[in-house]
């Protein structure tokens, strides 16, 4: 053991000294090279690449009508999808079938939603089911809520229907999963805003775009989780099944795919709650619902209307998230209600709930009270007089204490980094970025990164992605500090984490655009302003994360080191935080990738750079090619970041478990 | 310690054995890891050994040229310690790995030929396997674990149902069909594994060192269980395991594997009492020398002296055994077999095992 | 939870027998009341692109109104950034869109090139384009509005963002700007801050003009936000035909835009009376920031805003309505 670890921890000091040599060598060339060679771009310049890109979308447009994949294909996709939206519209939101109320009234989609909770989840969360459902109408929202919950549950439905058995394939073919892997990065990084026109070039404008794009976005968990379900069927079970003599199909049906059910059922959580987190995007391209009335109410600059939609969104995330939750941990315990007695009492049950529910719907097919939600209840004017003087509030009164904050971090923090990396000429940028890799995190991650430098010379933004990149890592490490913090806290007290997680959740769902108005009005149009919205929406996963990770230290650890005698502190920084390097490794590259989704928000903000030239192409026309350009320049830091973190954790990882 | 020697003539295996014709015979079995390894077999490479194999070819030999035939209703134990290669043996005889080169022979026919269909059809209905990790489905009630393998045989619900209860009866889990495998101890799981493996009928059950995650006590519990259904369904058994002691209790015979080669092949006694090389003996030093050792392995030639009014014992009488009546006996004991005497055993012999047994050679 | 268990069924079913009395004896019945409505015929659905401004929610909203009243038609209203509502006219899912500033690529692309689209005359309102500061700056600093004082004034507006110069704060990414090159061939000291949407404008000058802090931003008129806080323009060299010609060499103010109508080919052909409505359609500024303010402060729907508007200007809305 001593032979082993001497020479790796001989060579660990000097492979830090190393990496801050080349950062000190970093910034002595960059006092002396300070604005060569930084390849700015002016707004409204483009490079030939994005004449060129934005020359593609024209293809598509004079093609449509002609070309076979658009007649025979692309044409008969939308039509489905458009079919399917609207039947669910015209179930529980839209008028139809000649009738002055879609089918099922607020009374029935309540009852439904709140049997379904009952029973794949439990007795708690059929009442938040019920809960939620009713505050939708008391907000005022019935009907945006159920557009919002149309579109969702189709784009998921769409997206598990695709999504499962391509997981299944990738969970059972390496070389497919190769292929995919970098693909989902893709989808999953590339902003939304670059797609979204020339999705409505394909599936024209209304569902079909709308649940296109959410698809794009909802459908990579779903396979991931999938194929990992699939993956790790234990061995000694696939190997059992295989000498019994299964076929194929039976390995899958009868050991992979139940064995994998729990894990795929977080999949269809997480893809539900992707969906729910692009209602308000969707809604540029005239998709209907809550995220409609977000962006109406930000045209007025009306934080109450926002905050009141914005919620009603909240609430739709977490019960459907509670309730998934609920379903997969029911999935465990499926068949164990045990002894023939318990089952029929089981039986019964179910039926009995699915005749309430039945009724229910009934009712509010037939009768005018059960069908639209009555309106004597406003609970939402208060909700949005109330956030409107919380808001009004805010920005009078913290404005004050805000600017320092904001010009602190700015001045030291943010405007330095962002010199160092805009300021240096590209190809220093490129040599250090290639030479941190390569110590950091080994030979692959610093081809890596040469490609990624290479690629955003390519597409003409080196500037803007240097700028981009300092805000993102500044917001990066601000998320990793609360993540820390808050998860240790939160992880050590299960009180502590009855009170945090909602605030998280609300945090993960409430649209960008509901609180841009405050913080614009509290910090101005500035980087900091984008990355606080940052910060508000990657840190509660961070925190969940390391949450996770603080609660996963073993029992015993915690005991032996208490029993040493050990202070809270020591306990914390000597046990707890050193043993959950995996969970705060994942914190921090999930973070990341959560802080580079916001980058399009940021650019509503002042952030500039990548995130304002993704907006301005998709609101410009002569912008377009210049916004796909930014997109892929995001889509490539996005990679060539998370490569290299995962790369170096498992690097640190391994050398610290030889020590 | 001194060690007959083997050259006797009357020391070959019981007779009775020999008439039994082989279910499975194997020739000169190979499997190699690694990139083109088919490359090795056959060729001078073949004669390394496995460190240099793996210098020169980055390939590793689990299993090199093993060669055996295992008897109708025999239990054949396959023992050596980890990395030995004895897992993957067994897992090249129901092809869950692919044997790199050789020949096995199910009733005289070479199932390495089988393929699709066919090997489906031979794992379902002739061959059974009870693994060391059991393999249990988790989401399945015992009852439809017993039944799986009929269930992808195609068997209909309800015989199905009917023979996996037969088959827990069988194993003793009778009242468990309900519960769920992780509502099992490690031994009534095993029990499920073995029920499962029984539901089927095989003609060859396969046994991967299925007691080693087990407690001592239910380890016991669960070879005596192995005995008692050897007797009641006299299935032909091979059986993996790294404890001799296990090896010795349950064999009728014994393949030691070294490194993937075989080292010695033989009934318990011979193992004990004629190890091949220092290997094997130093792996039976420790084991309990009366236990195993039958008479035939101590009795002298009796000379003119010895008065032949002694009691007889025949020769494959265990001497712990013969303990007893050796020692109780003022004369020597008369080893007899169909009336001829093979020779004599007396209390100095007998001692000499007893006092030697556990102790180093 | 086995005893709660057992009570379960029971207690539902229960609720469901309760549902069924309800059913047998209670309340008004969907579809007794209402009577069918049908269009008054004759002119059909129109597809208004709805752009994300309250001037043009406005413009929209009383037509909308004036079409389904006046008219019997059925609008639908479609919310749709610029561009991706141009593309609608060549799919054919938009029929117009009223109110358009400039955009002289598009027209090229979707009126010139692919025939899709035909101008439908301009609306009456005037779009100004320009840099503005806060009221209470014109007050204190008289001369700022004159461009060739900027640079005095450059100090004030340092911000974290700026760089050691003055912030100009640019706009919502939709407008296509030529600031850059404005401040470049203006030889000011001042550097271009992208805010990057409208909501970060507005929130920026009502914050400037509440907290009395210095902020020269790029904005137009017509806008709800004037008539909260009217912002004061100011004038850079005048425009002239041709000045801004190459957009690098630019170094002249912004034209005044004539906001114009822009209806698909195939609705101006169709003949149907709601084009000849959104062709006849014109109003001022003011009547826009009316209906807009309507809207963004009062908090009126639309179409209450349109209602309200409409019955109280019947002669306006009169010279729209077809001659038929």
């Amino acid at each position: 053991m001593v032979a082993v670890s001497a020479p790796v921890t001989r060579r660990l000091p000097s492979r830090s000294y190393l990496t801050g040599a080349v950062l000190l060598a970093w910034i002595a060339l960059w006092v002396l090279l300070n604005g060569r060679d930084t390849l700015p771009l002016g707004g409204a310049q483009l490079t030939p690449l994005h004449t060129r890109f934005g020359e593609g979308a024209d293809v598509i447009d004079a093609n449509r009508d002609s070309n076979p994949v658009f007649l025979y294909f692309v044409n008969y996709i939308r039509l489905f999808i458009d079919a399917t939206v609207t039947f669910v519209q015209a179930l529980i939101s839209q008028p139809s079938f000649g009738r002055p109320v879609p089918l099922v009234g607020w009374l029935g989609v309540t009852g439904v939603a709140t049997a379904i909770a009952y029973l794949y989840g439990n007795r708690k969360v059929a009442v938040l089911t019920a809960a939620g459902f009713v505050s939708f109408g008391l907000l005022g929202l019935w009907e945006e809520s159920m557009d919002t919950l149309a579109l969702t549950l189709t784009a998921v439905a769409l997206s598990l229907a695709v999504g499962i058995p391509l997981g299944v394939w990738a969970g059972l073919s390496d070389r497919f999963n190769r292929v995919v892997t970098p693909v989902l990065d893709f989808m999953q990084t590339m902003p939304t805003f670059v797609y979204l026109a020339p999705l409505t070039l394909f599936f024209l404008i209304g569902p079909a775009s709308a649940t296109v794009a959410t698809m794009i976005y909802a459908i990579p968990p779903a396979i991931r989780l999938t194929a990992h379900g699939i993956r790790q069927t234990p061995p000694a079970t696939l190997e059992a099944a295989e000498a019994l003599g299964v076929t194929g199909g039976q390995s899958l049906r009868k050991v992979r795919l139940p064995l994998a059910k729990q894990t795929i059922v977080v999949g269809i959580n997480q893809t539900i709650m992707a969906a729910l987190s692009m209602a308000t995007i969707a809604a540029l391209i005239d998709a209907p619902g809550l995220g409609k009335t977000v962006l109406k109410a930000l045209q007025t600059l009306d934080v109450g209307t926002a905050f009141n939609a914005g919620l009603a969104i909240v609430i739709m995330a977490i019960v459907l998230d509670r309730v998934t939750s609920a379903a997969s941990r029911r999935v465990e315990i499926a068949h164990r209600t045990g002894r023939s007695g318990r089952r029929r009492l089981r039986r019964m049950e179910t039926a009995a709930t699915a005749v309430a529910a039945v009724v229910l719907v009934y009712l509010s097919y037939t009768y005018v009270w059960a069908a639209e939600f009555p309106a004597g209840a406003d609970l939402g004017s208060y909700v949005r007089r109330g956030a409107d003087a919380a808001s009004g509030w805010v920005q009078e009164t913290l404005v004050a204490y805000t600017n320092g904050l904001k010009n602190a971090i700015t001045y030291a923090l943010l405007n330095p980094f962002e010199a160092l990396l805009a300021g240096s000429p590209w190809w220093l940028v490129a040599v250090v970025a290639v030479a941190l890799a390569l110590l950091l995190a080994g030979v692959r991650a610093s081809i890596t990164a040469a490609v990624g430098c290479v690629l955003l010379v390519a597409l003409g933004l080196w500037h803007d992605s240097m700028v981009t990149l300092a805000t993102t890592l500044v917001a990066t490490l601000l998320v990793m500090v609360l993540g820390v913090v808050l998860g240790v806290w939160m992880g050590r007290s299960d009180r502590v984490d009855r009170v945090l997680r909602p605030v998280l959740d609300a945090g993960q769902t409430m649209p960008a655009f509901v609180y841009l108005v405050p913080i614009l009005g509290l910090f101005g149009a500035t980087r900091f302003t984008a990355i606080i919205a940052a910060v508000v929406f990657a840190a509660p996963v961070s925190v969940k994360l390391v949450a996770e990770g603080i609660r996963g230290v073993p029992h015993t650890a915690v005991e032996a080191a208490t029993a040493g005698g050990a202070s809270t502190w020591q306990l914390i920084s000597k046990v707890q935080l050193p043993m959950a390097r995996a969970g705060i490794t994942l914190a921090a590259s999930q973070g990341l990738i959560y802080v580079l989704s916001m980058v399009v928000v940021g650019g509503l903000v002042g952030a500039g750079a990548l995130g304002y030239d993704v907006v301005a192409g998709f609101s410009q026309y002569q912008l377009r090619g210049k916004g796909l350009a930014a997109g892929l320049a995001i889509v490539v830091l996005g990679i060539v970041l998370d490569r290299i973190m995962r790369a170096a954790a498992a690097r640190a990882g391994g050398s610290s478990a030889t020590r | 310690m001194t060690v007959p020697t083997v050259e006797r003539e009357e020391r070959p295996a019981p007779a009775t054995d020999d008439d039994r014709p082989a279910v499975l015979d194997v020739r000169g079995l190979w499997k190699v890891f690694g990139q083109r390894a088919e490359r090795v077999v056959g060729t001078p490479l073949a004669t390394l050994d496995r460190a240099e194999l793996k210098r020169a070819t980055g390939c590793v030999a689990a299993v090199r040229d093993v060669s055996f035939s295992v008897r109708r209703g025999e239990v054949f134990v396959v023992m050596g310690l980890s990395g030995s290669g004895k897992s993957t043996l067994v897992r090249c005889l129901n092809r869950l790995i692919e044997p790199t080169a050789g020949q096995v022979l199910l009733d005289g026919e070479d199932v390495l030929g089988y393929a699709g269909k066919r090997l489906r059809e031979l794992r379902r209905h002739r061959f059974g396997m009870v693994f060391q990790h059991f393999g249990l489905l988790p989401h399945r009630r015992v009852l439809d674990n017993v039944a799986f393998g009929l269930e992808i045989r195609g068997v209909k619900k309800a015989d199905r149902l009917a023979r996996a209860q037969e088959v827990l009866e069988l194993v003793g889990l009778a009242g468990f069909e309900g519960s769920y495998p992780d509502q099992l101890s490690g031994g009534m799981q095993q029990r499920v594994g073995l029920a499962r493996a029984l539901a089927v009928d095989p003609e060859v059950l396969f046994f991967d060192e299925p007691f080693s995650a087990l407690d001592p006590l239910i380890r016991r519990e669960m070879q005596n269980e192995v005995i008692r259904l050897h007797h009641e369904v006299g299935k032909t058994m091979i059986f993996i395991t790294h404890d001799l002691s296990e090896a010795l209790k349950l064999g009728d015979r014994i393949l030691i594997m070294r490194d993937g080669a075989l080292v010695q092949m033989g009934t318990p006694d011979e193992v004990v009492g004629a190890p091949a090389d220092d290997y094997v003996r130093d792996f039976v030093s420790d084991v309990p020398r009366s236990d195993v050792l039958t008479l035939r392995w101590i009795m002298r030639d009796a000379t003119p002296d010895d008065p032949l009014d002694g009691p007889e014992l025949g020769p494959d009488t265990v001497i712990r055994d013969a303990v007893r009546t050796v020692l109780s006996a003022r004369r020597p004991v008369k080893v007899v077999r169909d009336g001829r005497l093979l020779g004599v055993v007396t209390t100095a012999e007998v001692l000499e095992v007893i006092a030697g047994a556990g102790g180093q050679s | 939870m086995a005893v709660t268990r057992k009570y379960g069924p029971r207690a539902l079913a229960l609720v469901a027998g309760a549902g069924l009395l309800l059913s047998g004896c209670g309340g008004a019945k969907v579809g007794e009341t209402q009577a069918a409505s049908d269009g008054k015929g004759g002119c059909g659905t129109v597809n208004l692109a709805i752009n994300p401004w309250v001037g043009y929610e406005a413009n929209a909203a009383v037509i909308a109104y004036v079409a389904e009243k006046n008219l019997g038609c059925t609008v639908v209203k479609k919310d749709l950034k610029e561009e991706v509502a141009w593309q609608g006219f060549g799919t054919g899912e938009v029929d117009a869109i009223v109110e358009n500033w400039g955009h002289d690529d598009l027209k090229k692309k979707y009126i010139d090139e692919q025939k899709t689209a035909v101008s439908a005359g301009v609306t009456g309102n005037k779009g100004v384009i320009g840099w503005f500061v806060p009221p209470w700056m014109a007050e204190k600093y008289p001369d700022i509005t004159d461009w060739k004082n900027l640079n005095k004034y450059a100090d004030l507006f340092k911000t974290s963002e700026s760089g050691g110069k003055g912030q100009l704060l640019d706009g919502d990414p939709s407008f296509v700007t030529n600031d850059e090159a404005l401040v470049k061939n203006l030889d000011l000291n001042f550097k271009v801050v992208y805010a990057g949407s409208e909501a970060a404008l507005i929130t920026a000058f009502r914050q400037a003009e509440r907290t009395k802090t210095p902020l020269l931003g790029y904005f137009y008129d017509p806008q709800w936000f004037m008539s909260e806080v009217k912002l004061v323009k100011v004038n850079l060299p005048e425009y002239t035909e041709g000045c801004d010609a190459d957009a690098e060499k630019i170094a002249c103010d912004y034209p005044l835009y004539d906001l114009d109508k822009i209806v698909s080919k195939k609705f101006a052909d169709s003949g149907s009376p709601a084009y000849q409505l959104i062709k006849n359609f014109t109003w001022t500024n003011d009547d826009q920031n009316l209906v807009a303010k309507y809207i963004s402060e009062d908090k009126m729907s639309p179409e209450d805003a349109a209602a309200k508007w409409v019955n109280d200007n019947p002669d306006k809305v009169k010279a729209w309505l077809p001659s038929s």
